[in-house]
């Protein structure tokens, strides 16, 4: 008997970390328990996108949205829902600012502004059932390709795409392709970048994990294109489930013949092995990928010669992102044209970007080229948290910069963000509010690529250490004007003189910090108060007596708490801070149930 | 597993689309069962397991069969209505498994709305 009913169950690692798995099993139960294990079926799909949400699972056909689920949820939903047919508001998706819930998945606008080319599987297969991907046409570009295109052909029809490489760079990929094909050396290698390093972006790990063949067939494409006969696909260790769900894919792959010697009966030979990182930023690097995937030291390389003339064992080597090999296939199958006809002039197609930070729809999106911020922060991410103030934007991870409210509707493209100083990057977009200190960004971001530094070149090893020191002294309050000269001296050293896109692009967030918000330094540097409130050595603490009598009625602990013995008072009197012994540590402000303490 | 050649590929993908069509959402019939407490009591289930059996054996890829609580005459469970894309709906009432495979046959297959098991065509007002 068929099923009349499917019910998508989300096991993204998000989801999963929220125990989505523990609430599948718990449905099956309840679901056969209930006799309706022959009409209704449980799938577990990858990523859906919509993190903040999780554990998440959809209904089809009816398309009903359910999100925050927990295993006590399950008697009424499925006693309500599947045995009645009466969807449960309660677990639906209600937006922010309104009160009613909105049952349809399209109807919710974190999905429906959403146009989804390089997650096009998601939430709508088991990511480890390779009939699944078949079934929504996977691999019909490989067997279109194999049997009625030459690879010049394949190559030709990436190059009209205008895809542009999605790890950061944005470098054209028809013409990595071809410059591939053209050098000299056998055998050539492609080459998957799942290193993915950037904080906070997880792009590449919900497509690895959620449409494993996508990549799969994707290099296949692009290996007949060149004419390469290896793959590697080098994905961070930090990604255990994006791992075990790629080795799968590719056994599977394997044993239908997709994959390995003469595929599809075509011929053609072709195999992917897996390389796994060790914790290196670093390595996401190509040069340095590469000499990760050798065995040697994780360090990058000074080129000429491009990796398209000698890449992996000195050979010729494509070296693309995830995201741009999970593009290959729709574009063969649909055309160079239709990708084209997506996005702006220059940026074709769509990207997929982690909206994080104070946004109150956190998940991945995927948006054509060219929509705006506004759009991205308030239609698709539903506003700003507790909709306080958008103040920033930080997009490309820690390379990139920095883009403030005023600059709101900018489209979102290559060119127009790094003509605004930040970078598209690998898509990490952090929102920020006014309660963000952007010094404190800049250190932040600092902390993370100095640590990252490899070491080998002088610029970036002694130049991030120094920006980073400089930026400490300023957020500590005891920053000068001519730390801020030097700041912005060495940044632009580093920006000019490392060997290596590390290096080249870390000043970024500084840069872009000191053009936008330029009187947050200042304020740090010249009156020693950070607007934010976040670089506590700067504020000043003080008891409002009202408050602590009137509503904490003189509690006592902050007295009790704070560890300089600086705060006096008795029970049901008004509490002081004597400043002169405070030392800003701020526990008093955590602490206080009454919001008593006022920070300036 | 046999390796795969090109028309290997292409009937595998036809058999693995069947089963994951229902995902799409998308439908050129939607069969709705209703099952308030009156038709489950009525035996809609019955009714539910008879629709799935006759998409099972006519091998239909475009209809939906799905359920929906009280449709509100509840002396004549059990009920279904048919919705075809860019028709009407029509309800059916005091049904049976033999009434139902007719109604697969004669209006989901082809389109002929089975008049003498029908009861109303169209929608109520709602405000």
């Amino acid at each position: 008997m068929a099923y009349r009913m499917h019910l998508m169950v989300c096991a993204g690692t998000g989801c999963v970390a929220n125990r989505s798995l523990e609430f599948r099993d718990a449905l099956e139960k309840e679901i056969g328990k209930r006799g309706l294990d022959s009409e209704i079926q449980v799938v577990t799909t990858g990523c859906n996108g919509f993190c903040g949400a999780g554990p998440l699972m959809v209904v089809q056909p009816d398309g009903i949205f359910y999100q925050q689920l927990t295993p006590k949820d399950i008697p009424h939903l499925v006693e309500e829902h599947f045995l009645k047919g009466r969807p449960v508001q309660k677990l639906m998706y209600i937006p922010p600012e309104k009160r009613t819930a909105i049952p349809k998945m399209m109807d919710i606008p974190f999905f429906s502004r959403q146009m989804l080319i390089a997650l096009r599987n998601r939430g709508l297969i088991d990511p480890e059932k390779i009939e699944e991907y078949i079934a929504r046409d996977g691999y019909t570009a490989l067997a279109k390709a194999l049997t009625e295109m030459t690879p010049e052909e394949i190559l030709n029809e990436v190059k009209i795409s205008g895809l542009r490489g999605r790890g950061g760079a944005g470098f054209p990929a028809g013409t990595k392709w071809e410059a591939t094909r053209n050098a000299q050396g056998e055998p050539k290698y492609v080459i998957c970048n799942g290193d993915e390093g950037d904080p906070g972006a997880f792009m590449d790990r919900s497509i690895v994990e959620s449409d494993p063949h996508s990549v799969i067939e994707g290099m296949i494409l692009g290996a007949k294109a060149i004419g390469a006969r290896w793959g590697v696909v080098y994905i961070r260790n930090e990604y255990p489930l994006a791992v075990q769900r790629l080795q799968i894919a590719l056994a599977q792959a394997r044993e239908y013949g997709l994959l390995g010697d003469d595929i599809l009966g075509t011929g053609y030979d072709f195999d992917i092995s897996v390389s796994r990182g060790a914790g290196a930023f670093v390595c996401g690097e190509a040069t340095a990928l590469v000499a990760a995937v050798e065995g040697r030291l994780g360090e990058p390389r000074a080129r000429p010669p491009r990796l398209a003339e000698k890449g992996v064992w000195g050979k010729p080597t494509c070296l693309n992102n995830v995201e741009t090999w999970v593009n290959v296939p729709p574009i063969i199958n649909r055309g160079g044209k239709w990708f084209a006809s997506i996005g702006t002039e220059r940026s074709k197609g769509t990207k997929v970007f982690s909206l994080v930070g104070k946004i109150k729809n956190t998940g991945l999106v995927e948006v054509p080229m060219g929509i705006t911020l506004r759009e991205i922060i308030y239609d698709i991410g539903g506003g700003i948290q507790g909709d306080k103030k958008f103040k920033a934007v930080q997009t490309g991870g820690p390379s990139g910069g920095c883009i403030p409210a005023q600059l709101i509707d900018l489209s979102v493209d290559f060119e127009t963000l790094t003509e605004a100083g930040s970078m598209m990057g690998s898509g990490g977009m952090v929102v920020m509010d006014e309660e963000t200190c952007m010094v404190d960004v800049a250190r932040y971001f600092l902390t993370f690529t100095q640590d990252e530094s490899c070491g080998k070149c002088t610029p970036c090893r002694e130049g991030t250490k120094l920006m980073l020191d400089i930026l400490t002294k300023i957020t500590d309050g005891h920053g000068t004007m001519d730390d801020l000269e030097a700041l912005q001296e060495v940044s632009k050293v580093v920006a000019e003189a490392s060997l290596c896109g590390l290096g080249t692009s870390a000043p970024n967030p500084v840069l872009t910090t000191m053009r936008y918000f330029r009187d947050e330094y200042l304020a740090h540097i010249e009156a020693h108060k950070c607007p934010a409130h976040v670089c506590r050595q700067l504020n000043t603490y003080r008891i409002d007596p009202e408050i602590c009598v009137q509503r904490g009625h003189g509690c006592g602990v902050c007295r009790r708490e704070c560890p300089e013995k600086a705060i006096f008072g008795e029970k049901n009197q008004p509490h002081r801070i004597d400043a002169s012994l405070c030392n800003k540590c701020g526990t008093c402000v955590d602490l206080c149930h009454f919001d008593a303490v006022i920070v300036e | 597993m046999p390796k795969l050649k090109l028309e290997d590929l292409a009937e595998l993908r036809e058999k693995a689309r069947k089963a994951i069509s229902l995902r799409e959402g998308a439908a050129r019939v939607k069969v709705t069962v209703h099952m308030g407490t009156c038709g489950i009591a009525a035996g809609s289930r019955k009714i539910v397991e008879a629709a799935l059996r006759e998409v099972e054996e006519r091998d239909l890829r475009d209809v939906m069969v799905t359920t929906s609580g009280c449709a509100g005459l509840c002396s004549r469970e059990p009920m279904v209505t048919v919705e075809a894309v860019g028709e009407a709906p029509v309800k059916y009432v005091d049904l049976t498994e033999a009434k139902i495979k007719a109604i697969f046959a004669e209006h989901v297959a082809e389109g002929r709305i089975v008049e003498q098991y029908a009861l109303a065509i169209g929608s109520e007002r709602t405000y």
